[in-house]
């Protein structure tokens, strides 16, 4: 299973709390640190993956579909 | 209690602060009216006055002293009234004038236009209402009036005690309880909205959840927020998110709500239906309906209330921007901590070529080199001398072997007899007359017949 952002992101965050605590032995520290920098680009990736899906659910019959949701991504400002 | 004011303070107030406008406005026509009572200090009229020491007011300044002790009552300021709608009139300015009563008394009433346009429905002689506003004078007539705000069908009084009722049932049936409450997730991967598609509620959160954080997948199923279906349509809504989350992807939260309206137009989400619906999801629920002041069986059913749509989208998802910063920090806190790291241990390897051994490293590798060679001629002396040992003795068994041999013995006489299969003849009675045998020598063997056999001493 792939690596959620939240638990990179928790994972990411204990790596940099034990480093910082500095009383590892420098080879472990060197591959805590390395795991860090990836966990650090997979973040990152996982944010600019940015692909906002808008989707309406539609029953056909019985049948359970999606159907793109069109709606006004303007400024413009209405009352219910 | 509010201290009573007296005329002198009112006009007093009046002039130091300019005229204090109350807090009901009129149309422009009345307006006017107003800034031609404008009342002056008090000044007696004539000598008369002044011996008998009593005021005399003109009209307009008695009515804009009645209108100030009226309209600034706390009470009066907002007040709701029940009553029975009559004489109701509604002319092309848009206002609306009404007469509210009941069997002990009658309250001239006025809806401007501005707060009635979005009355659900139009007033009618005889209908009961239940009527929220303020109290204000209408000068001109010498008149009190109910500025009404809020118009709502009586009737209410009966939601309320149905609200109370289910609020309480479903209370007791665990429905509320803070224990079953989920924690929403941190970062959804998709978001379920159940509501209206076309109502301005559904584009706000959209556009907030887009801007907030957009990688994400919204999910809607559009439902009738209000009216007869829609309690049911909103309880389907939400069991078919969880359908879809356990058969097609899973759903990570679901906002259930509708923008804001009157209590009879957010009713739908005070059913009972909908409370289960919201209790049984397996995905955690955000209520969102109405506005702040709204709050329905639904917010208490939910895992979490947001008091708006849009604050359910503020809560949903987290600010990308602010995740981008802490993953900023973190790396540089995650770099700073190894070069530190990597410094300390700098230090203390320069320390360490700073002695003597790194200094002088050839001194170590002569000794070391000495011990070699001497524990080399130590091994190659131990190793010939058992060799010498071994030899001596392989001598010693070598002579003695030699002395065993039967070749030896072959060498001084005797002979030996085979059969052809090469075993030893040992006896007479191993042996048939016409059987060949095979004589060894010591120099060679012979092929020979035996003609006749006899045991010795027979």
């Amino acid at each position: 299973m792939e690596l959620s952002f939240e638990d990179a992101l928790r994972r990411l965050e204990e790596i940099v709390e034990l480093l910082e605590q500095g009383d590892l032995p420098l080879e472990e520290a060197l591959k805590l640190f390395e795991e860090g920098i990836v966990l650090c680009r997979f973040c990152n990736k996982k944010l600019d993956e940015a692909e906002y899906r808008v989707e309406m659910l539609v029953n056909e019959g019985g049948e359970v579909k999606t159907e793109k949701f069109e709606w006004d991504r303007g400024g413009r400002q209405e009352t219910d | 209690m509010r201290r009573r004011r007296t005329l002198a303070d009112f006009l007093y107030f009046e002039e130091e602060t300019g005229a204090e406008e109350q807090s009901v406005e009129r149309s422009s026509p009345e307006a006017e009216n107003n800034m031609s009572t404008e009342v002056g200090p008090f000044i007696a009229n004539t000598e008369a006055e002044r011996r008998l020491d009593v005021h005399i007011f003109t009209v307009g300044e008695l009515t804009k002293y009645i209108k100030g002790m009226l309209e600034s009552d706390e009470l009066l300021g907002d007040v709701y009234v029940r009553g029975e709608v009559s004489n109701f009139r509604q002319p092309t300015s848009g206002h609306m004038y009404f007469t509210l009563k009941d069997e002990a008394a009658e309250l001239e009433c006025v809806m401007f236009r501005r707060e009635n346009a979005a009355l659900s429905f139009i007033p009618e002689d005889g209908m009961k209402v239940i009527a929220r506003g303020s109290i204000g004078v209408y000068e001109r007539r010498g008149r009190y009036e109910l500025y009404v705000k809020e118009l709502k069908k009586e009737g209410l009084g009966e939601l309320y005690l149905e609200f109370e009722r289910l609020k309480e049932k479903l209370r007791s049936e665990g429905l509320f309880d803070a224990a079953r409450k989920r924690p929403l997730p941190k970062f959804p991967r998709r978001i379920g909205i159940i509501t209206s598609p076309t109502g301005a509620a559904i584009r706000d959160m959209l556009k907030i959840i887009g801007k907030r954080y957009p990688n994400v997948h919204v999910l809607i199923s559009p439902v009738k927020v209000q009216g007869e279906e829609a309690p049911l349509e909103i309880a389907d809504a939400i069991k078919l998110m969880n359908h879809v989350s356990e058969t097609l992807y899973p759903i990570d939260v679901l906002i259930v709500g509708r923008g804001g309206g009157s209590i009879e137009e957010l009713w739908a989400f005070n059913e009972e239906v909908v409370a289960r619906a919201i209790y049984e999801s397996k995905i955690p629920i955000i209520s969102a309906v109405g506005h702040e002041i709204d709050f329905t069986i639904a917010d208490f059913a939910a895992d979490r209330r947001a008091a708006t749509p849009s604050e359910a989208a503020e809560i949903v998802v987290p600010d990308m921007r602010e995740l981008k910063k802490r993953l900023e920090t973190l790396e540089i806190r995650l770099r700073q901590s190894v070069l530190k790291k990597l410094e300390v241990y700098k230090k203390r390897l320069e320390s360490v070529e700073r002695s003597t051994v790194f200094r002088k490293p050839t001194e170590k590798l002569d000794k070391y080199r000495q011990q070699v060679d001497e524990l080399k001629s130590r091994m190659l002396a131990a190793l010939s001398h058992h060799l010498k040992l071994k030899k001596s003795m392989l001598q010693g068994v070598a002579g003695k072997l030699d002395a065993l041999s039967p070749l030896a013995v072959l060498g001084r006489g005797f002979s030996a007899c085979l059969r052809l299969d090469g075993s030893v003849v040992r006896s007479v009675e191993d042996v048939s007359v016409g059987d060949a045998v095979r004589i060894l020598l010591s120099d060679g063997e012979l092929l020979v017949e035996v003609k006749s056999k006899s045991r010795r001493g027979a």
